[in-house]
This record gives structure tokens, sequence and C-alpha cells, in this order.
């Protein structure tokens, strides 16, 4: 068959398709617009048929791109994949990201002693010898970290007074901006063989020691506490979680085990996508917490009861949530 | 058609797919138009959020975090994996057979984009792409995902009538190819330079006549014998 009949008898066909990938591919149609789609899975097969004929006949090159193009585009739709979203989310709240987290504990449990240890080196340190403090702040800075906590007896100017909706709305900001892009680049970091994971990881944990040891030597350490203790759980956590995800990307790059590393990886990012989700869920409620309840000015003991129980609860939720729901791939 | 790299995917229905995969200056491009974009938004929001006070600005920061982590993401995700420039520059991104971006796919070659900026200016981003046979970032390694031109064609295209007979020499598909290539791009050069084309398949003949020679014998190939 030469390519003009080619063309000719088969036209009609191209363009009914083209018309129905049309609708395919609109976010939304109306009604009355809508054209009746039980043709377009035979239709498509028929196009792919006609690709092959196309090629083997050596038909013009722009035909063969022409007919290439249109079963792209109908592949695209045809293998298209999109569960409800609702009943994705309930599931990986109720089993999916705890499971997740556990299924990575190695990783989370490497990123959290990375974290903790320089924690606890820079507090005891600090607290040693207070001069030590310089090494991670500047003077400036610990002017003002030294004002925001002071001892409540010693008067005004602390976090808690003077604070509006507005500020709260503000800080709200600062803290989602600042906080999750801190997530996201230390996963991200990961990737750089796992280096600059542990590098966030050993930097913040170091400065927070720091900070916490000073404050304890200059005495605002009531003030610090009673403010950081409840988002303190969702942050922090989320901290070592991002930590542990991007740890989990740099190894699979050094010791691939039996896959190609390309493959490695791809586990690797597949795996610890759902502790990405889970880690800026937990960081938004981190943030929502520290602009609106951090800074309330409420007795000691309130505080840190509640803090205590978002620990609990946190870890509750990671340790045991999910364990009886059906297994997550 | 573009001088390109071309990958090629098979279909479930045995069918292959060509795909035509952008190299880092087109997706450099890109990125330029929708980072761009991103601040003349942010430039506009920032204006009119500011007279809101301290709550603007915390809305702005909430936004500002939104343009640089989720811009991408959400236009890859819901727009065929085209953001603004990269549908300005005629590129999407699909997963690696074809199929197009889903959420996850997407979020993970943009999550992991910290990477690929390492340490300024996406220089590790772009020694990947070089060095990766399918032009390949970091995210888009992980995330199994390439970046590939969206070929516009049509088959619309001038008749020449005329006389048409077959070709005096046995011919192969490759042959068959090159002169429905001439047909097809014959428009696009001026008369000159198809004569002296024509010649190369007719030496014997003087232009113009090659010329007539080689149309008839095109004209064959497309609609056969009159």
């Amino acid at each position: 068959m030469k390519q003009a009949r080619f063309e000719q008898q088969y036209r009609p066909l191209w363009e009914s398709l083209e018309q129905q990938l049309e609708q395919l591919e609109a976010l939304r149609v109306s009604r009355k617009k809508r054209l009746p789609l039980d043709r377009f899975v035979a239709d498509y097969r028929q196009l792919c048929h006609q690709l092959a004929l196309a090629r083997e006949r050596a038909y013009s090159l722009e035909l063969q791109q022409y007919l290439n193009n249109l079963v792209l585009r109908a592949h695209r739709q045809l293998y298209r994949y999109n569960p409800p979203l609702a009943d994705r989310i309930g599931a990986f709240f109720a089993h999916g990201f705890p499971a997740a987290v556990r299924r990575q504990w190695k990783w989370h449990l490497v990123s959290a002693l990375s974290f903790v240890l320089s924690i606890a080196l820079a507090w005891i340190l600090v607290q040693q010898q207070p001069e030590m403090i310089y090494t991670v702040v500047d003077e400036a800075m610990l002017s003002d970290l030294e004002l925001m906590y002071q001892p409540e007896d010693s008067g005004s100017s602390d976090i808690h007074a003077g604070r509006e909706g507005e500020d709260d709305v503000l800080m709200f900001g600062y803290y989602i901006k600042n906080n999750i892009g801190i997530a996201f680049r230390t996963f991200a970091g990961g990737l750089l063989l796992g280096v600059g994971a542990i590098f966030v990881m050993l930097f913040n944990g170091s400065f927070f020691g720091a900070i916490a040891g000073h404050l304890i030597n200059t005495g605002g350490h009531e003030a610090f506490f009673t403010f950081v203790i409840a988002h303190g759980a969702p942050e922090l956590t989320a901290i070592v979680l991002a930590g542990g995800a991007g740890l989990r990307l740099g190894w699979s790059i050094i010791a691939p085990g039996q896959w190609s590393r390309l493959d490695a990886l791809r586990l690797a990012a597949r795996d610890a996508l759902p502790t990405m989700y889970g880690v800026f869920a937990l960081l938004l409620l981190a943030a929502f917490i520290e602009a609106f309840w951090s800074p309330r000015d409420f007795d000691a003991t309130i505080k840190y009861s509640v803090g205590a129980a978002c620990w609990a609860l946190l870890y509750l939720y990671l340790f045991f949530g999910g364990r009886n729901g059906t297994r997550e791939s | 058609m573009l001088i390109d790299e071309r990958y090629e995917v098979e279909t479930p229905e045995g069918a292959m797919l060509s795909l035509s995969l952008a190299g880092p200056v087109t997706r450099a491009m890109a990125y330029g138009i929708d980072l761009l974009l991103r601040l003349l938004i942010f430039a506009v929001l920032a204006f009119v959020l500011g007279m809101l006070g301290k709550m603007g600005i915390g809305l702005l920061l909430i936004i500002g975090f939104a343009l640089e982590w989720f811009y991408p993401t959400l236009f890859e995700a819901l727009r065929h994996g085209q953001t603004p420039g990269k549908k300005a520059m005629g590129i999407a991104v699909v997963h690696a057979n074809g199929s197009p971006l889903s959420f996850n796919g997407s979020l993970i070659r943009n999550l992991l984009r910290t990477a690929d900026a390492f340490p300024l200016f996406y220089l590790l981003g772009f020694i990947t792409t070089l060095i990766s046979p399918r032009y390949q970032r970091l995210g888009d390694m992980a995330a199994n995902t390439l970046v590939v031109h969206i070929e516009q064609t049509g088959t619309t295209r001038k008749q020449h009538s005329g006389p048409a007979n077959p070709p005096d020499w046995p011919l192969s598909a490759q042959d068959q190819l090159a002169l429905l290539a001439f047909h097809e791009r014959q428009d696009q050069f001026s008369e000159a330079r198809q004569q002296e084309l024509a010649q190369l398949a007719f030496p014997e003949l003087n232009p113009s006549q090659a010329l007539q020679r080689l149309r008839a014998v095109t004209r064959y190939l497309l609609e056969g014998a009159r």
C-alpha cells in the first residue's frame, strides 16, 4: 500500500483519537462536550499496529513521527495512575508512615545517634568551659539569645511578653520556610554519599547542645526549655528522620549490594519517600505548635507536662502505629 | 525532527516509542523561565501582602517556601510533566518507560534538586547530565525519569501535481526514507538547492530535469502509478 492511500484510509481514526486525547488531557471537560471513550483502547491498539506498519514499509519520517507522537500521548493516558487521594492519605498516616520509619530504623538510629551525641558533647563542653560557646555563636547572636531567654524574675522583654496574633503568623511562616527547607536539604544532602546529611545532624546537634549548655550557665534554661519542649518532639524527630532518609540514599550509592548503583538508588529513593512525606507533616505540626503554643506563658509544670505528652505520643505512634494494619508494599 | 539523542521504549502493545531526550541547555533555559516566573509571582505577592503587616510577611514566607519546593512538583504532576518554563521550551518530564510522571516521581526528582544544585549553579547536576547516557541529573536517576522533547509535527503539506514514475533502480528502505524526507522538506529549500540535491540522485540529467525526475519518483512512492 502506498503512503498516500494509507494516510487516507486511517486519517479519520487518527483524528478521532486526537479528539479523544484532547479530552483526556484536559483537566476538566464540560458535560455537553464529552465524547464517548469506549473505543479508546481499541483505537489505540490499532494505532500501535499502524505505527509498526509505517516503520516496516518505510513511510516518510514525518508520518512515522506523527504516529509515534500520537502513540506516545495515548500511551500516557492509558497508563496513568491516579487512585483516590483521600484514602491514600488516611492509610499513609494510619500505618504507612510509622511502618516506613520502622523499616529503616537502622538509618534513623545512626542519624539520631550522631545528633544526640553531638548535642551531648557540645553541651558538656560548654558547661565545663563557658567560653567554648563562642566557637558556635558570635557575640551579637548570643546577646539576642540571652535576651530572649532571660530568667523570668529579671524582667520584661522575654519572648512571652508583647506577642500578638500577628507575630504568631509571622513566626509560623518563618518556621515553615526555615525548618522544612532544612529537612528537605538534609535529605538531598544525603545523596552526596551521606556526607550532607551527617553534616546537618552534627552541625545542628552541636548548635542546640551549645545553646542549651550556655543557657544553663546563665540561668535562662527554664524559659528556654519551657519554650522548646513541646514542638521539639516533632521538630527534632523530623530532622533526625530526614537525616536517616538521606543516609539511606547515600549508603545505596556507597554499598549497593546486589543491585547496580543506579537501581539501588532508585529503590532507596522509593523507600525513603514515605518518610519524607511524614517529615513534612511532622514539621507542619511542629511549626504550628512552635508558633501558637510554645510562646504562650503558662506555668512551667503545664508546659513540661504538655511537652512530655507530645514526646510520648509521637514515639508511641512511631513505634506501635499501624502494626496491625494491612502491610504497605 | 531534531538531531538529538533518541531513546527507544517498547510499549506493552509491542510498538516502539521513540523519545528525544532534552539536553542540559534546553533544560537550563526552561529552569530560567520558571525562576523568573517565580520571582515575579513572589514580587507581586510581596507587594500586596507587604501591606498586611506581620501577618502578610508570615503568609509571604509560606508562599515563598511553597514556590521554592512545590512549584515544580505541582506543575509536573498536574500538567503532564510540564512546568510553564518546560512548556515554553517544548519539553516534559516522563518516567523512563514513557508513561506520564506520577506525583511521587516528581516529588523525588524535585526534593533531590538541592543535591544537583551542589555546590553552586547546578554544577553537580550539569556534570551528571553530561555523563549520563540518558541526560539524567541525580534527581532523575533516583526517580527514574527522563526529560524529553515534545515534538509538534503535522502531516499537512503542499501537494505538487504532476507525473509519477517508478524509480529506475531497486529501492532500499533507506533510499525510500531519504526520498520521502526530500519530498516533505523540499519547500524549505530554494529552487537551486533542490536542483543541486536532485542531481545527487540523477547526475546524468541537467539540474531542472533532475528535479522534475526526482519529484516524479517521490510522487510515485507516495501515491503509486496513476
